[in-house]
């Protein structure tokens, strides 16, 4: 990690949802930081919170969802308390979001070259012929081939990989500090995900932007992301340098998640599987949420919760990693 | 492998789709019929008890084929066999069709959310008339759960109580009550999470050994694909591009296709090769480019390949459809990183 100061600061985030039947708590004192040019990869499985914590970030968060605790600094202010329109502003211009699906990221209705012109008129001090220009310049940028005559198609006369090229454009082109992205290639066949994360990438490194990369593919995350979060029911399991948790994960569920996966270099007669399932919100376990499935639980995970501490070259929130307890 | 009669076989398999406009309005603007091919001449045999994979990007056919294989679709020219009778004729027979079953991708989707779990597991016990007593079919129905991870009790749930990779044991319980011996598996486990997809696979392949399934399995992801085949068919565009058993499509993928796709996967090893994109997109199926549909995307392509449709060729173990490979032009295209560190 470099000296600068992060640009983007998570403290001890959490996310209540009331229902009829109780509070759920979706994130439960999540915290991390993002350096400028700096790739946070986050994963886990699905309903982990890895979604939650990147709608929490942009302030978009669906209803009755809400922070309850804890605070969002961007580039040292707080974020997390601004009104609607205050965070609109912000949302677009300072930080930009990819989401999974570029049909419904996509206004159907207008060109794409309307939405590009649009938000850079909306967010920079330019008219619309120099946006024009940018917007053409960022089509090209994203690899559209021809992007001079395609800025006046509409999105459904993209395919698929196209659309989600544009849908990278349209985030970067007001030049956000910081992009949340989630599930940006999921939807993209393998040949089109290398282009996109390449473009990615280059992006990161060229123009300093930080990234927060939220996926489940953990073969994206190696190649893409600088440092890791592994998320499971709400929580940090544990985050660390992209190297360390993927070839030498410290949390169990870190060293389980990486097991299952399908090596692509040898075929082996039993994938390693992590049995049961994770917890429903509303039915986390006392302690360590993960000590049901853990292979080294111990009586400790059943009733105390760990936080993060050290572990090597990680940082993990598990017991194991507790020097006080091995003294003892 | 060499079975005398395959438990299943496709010979020249093709089914395209008319999505040409309304009569009227063709008449107005003046253009033909407009016909997709969705799959475009495949064949294939699978021995008995073994494992086939067909892998591609989306759009290449491989569920088409799945459709195809237990005969959701009838084919538009070709024939699919089935234990060495015509599945033209054998759907007809009910005994037929007990044997073939099918794994849907979307373990949401697949499952009738108004019924219990002992129902939809029982259903096509019921309509095969399978078992004469209810009491036979309960215990029919707590064997299966037992079978698949589940507990007996869980057959009294309704599907929405269940976790995707819970859902998709379900189904493949249900798939199992008949007692079919070839499964098509389409994408069973790309909506789950690796962890849970894991848990899956180890159970198929379980079955497999145990029950002696012959399993016709379509996936998009190699890594998956590598660690559940015999042999592999990888598809492009509705047609075959290769064809090979599992170890020496890795050892050495011949056609240039195939070679792109695996030095596309994402590297978990983090050697710090950069990935070559494939260059450009799979074209429109309704307009597919002629001779090879891999050629504007292809680094070997010349004037032969623009021009005429190469046919599968043997290439060492494999089956490749490629003019460079059979002209020897495919050494000016390196091996994946992952062939290169097999070898």
């Amino acid at each position: 990690m470099s000296n600068t100061a992060p640009l983007l600061q998570v403290r001890n985030l959490r996310v209540e949802f009331p229902t009829r039947r109780g509070t759920l708590v979706a994130l439960d004192d999540v915290s991390f930081d993002i350096s400028p040019g700096e790739v946070l990869g986050v994963v886990g499985e699905s309903g982990a919170g890895k979604s939650m914590t990147g709608a929490a970030i942009i302030g978009l968060l669906e209803p009755p969802g809400r922070i309850a605790k804890g605070e969002i600094l961007f580039d040292g202010k707080r974020i997390d308390n601004l009104r609607y329109e205050q965070m609109r502003r912000i949302r677009g211009k300072d930080i930009g979001a990819i989401f999974q699906d570029p049909l419904t990221t996509l206004n159907p209705l207008y060109t794409v070259g309307r939405q590009l012109v649009e938000t850079m008129t909306t967010h920079l001090p330019i008219g619309p012929g120099e946006a024009r220009k940018r917007a053409i310049g960022w089509l090209e940028m994203v690899g559209i081939p021809a992007a001079a005559q395609r800025i006046d198609s509409y999105p459904h006369e993209f395919s698929g990989g196209m659309r989600q090229r544009v849908v990278i454009a349209l985030a970067l082109c007001a030049e956000p500090r910081l992009i949340v992205a989630d599930e940006p290639t999921t939807a993209l066949d393998v040949s089109i995900q290398a282009q996109v994360i390449a473009l990615l990438k280059t992006l990161a490194r060229e123009k300093g932007t930080a990234m927060m990369l939220v996926t489940h593919d953990m073969g994206v995350i190696a190649e893409t992301a600088d440092r890791v979060a592994v998320m499971y029911a709400g929580r940090v399991a544990e985050i660390g340098p992209v190297r360390e948790v993927v070839k030498h994960a410290n949390h169990p569920y870190s060293v389980g998640l990486m097991a299952s996966i399908p090596p692509l270099d040898r075929r082996v007669e039993r994938l390693a599987q992590i049995d049961g399932a994770m917890p429903r919100l509303s039915a986390i376990p006392q302690g360590c949420a993960y000590n049901p499935r853990c292979p080294q639980v111990f009586d400790k995970c059943r009733v105390l919760r760990p936080d993060l501490i050290n572990a090597g070259t990680t940082r993990a929130a598990c017991w194991l990693f507790d020097t006080e307890l091995a003294d003892g | 492998m060499a079975d005398a009669t395959p438990m299943f076989e496709a010979r020249d398999l093709a089914r395209h789709f008319d999505v040409s406009r309304p009569l009227l309005q063709r008449l107005v603007a003046r253009e033909g019929r407009r016909i997709l091919r969705a799959v475009d001449g495949v064949s294939f045999a699978i021995p008995k008890g073994t494992t086939l994979s067909l892998v591609g990007e989306s759009g290449c056919g491989k569920s088409t084929v799945a459709r195809l294989s237990v005969g959701l679709y009838g084919p538009s020219a070709g024939s699919v066999t089935f234990d060495g009778r015509d599945l033209a004729e054998a759907r007809a027979m009910a005994d037929q069709r007990r044997r073939m079953q099918m794994i849907f991708q979307d373990p949401y989707a697949s499952l009738n959310p108004r019924w219990r779990v002992a129902d939809i597991i029982a259903e096509p016990i019921r309509a095969f008339g399978l078992m004469k007593t209810r009491a036979e079919q309960e215990n029919r129905v707590a064997e299966l759960l037992t079978q698949v991870g589940l507990s007996p009790l869980d057959g009294q749930k309704f599907p929405h109580e269940f976790s995707g990779g819970q859902r998709q044991r379900i189904s493949i319980a249900r798939a199992l009550s008949s007692n079919p011996e070839f499964l098509v598996c389409d994408e069973p486990t790309s909506a789950l999470d690796v962890s849970v997809q894991a848990q899956i696979l180890n159970l198929m392949k379980e079955l497999q050994q145990r029950l002696g399934l012959t399993y016709l399995f379509i996936s998009h992801n190699l890594a998956v694909v590598r660690q559940v085949s015999d042999r592999i068919g990888v598809m492009y565009l509705g047609r075959l591009a290769e064809l090979a058993p599992a170890e020496a499509l890795f050892r050495t993928p011949r056609h240039p296709y195939t070679r792109a796709l695996m030095e596309a996967i994402p590297d978990l090893d983090m050697t710090g090769r950069e990935r070559i994109p494939v260059g450009g997109e799979v074209p429109s199926p309704i307009t597919p480019p002629p001779g090879c549909s891999f050629h504007p995307r292809c680094p070997l392509a010349n004037d032969r390949c623009k021009r005429e449709r190469p046919e599968l060729k043997v290439a060492g173990d494999a089956l490749v459809a490629c003019h460079a490979v059979e002209e020897g032009r495919d050494d000016a295209m390196p091996m994946p990183a992952i062939a290169r560190a097999a070898a």
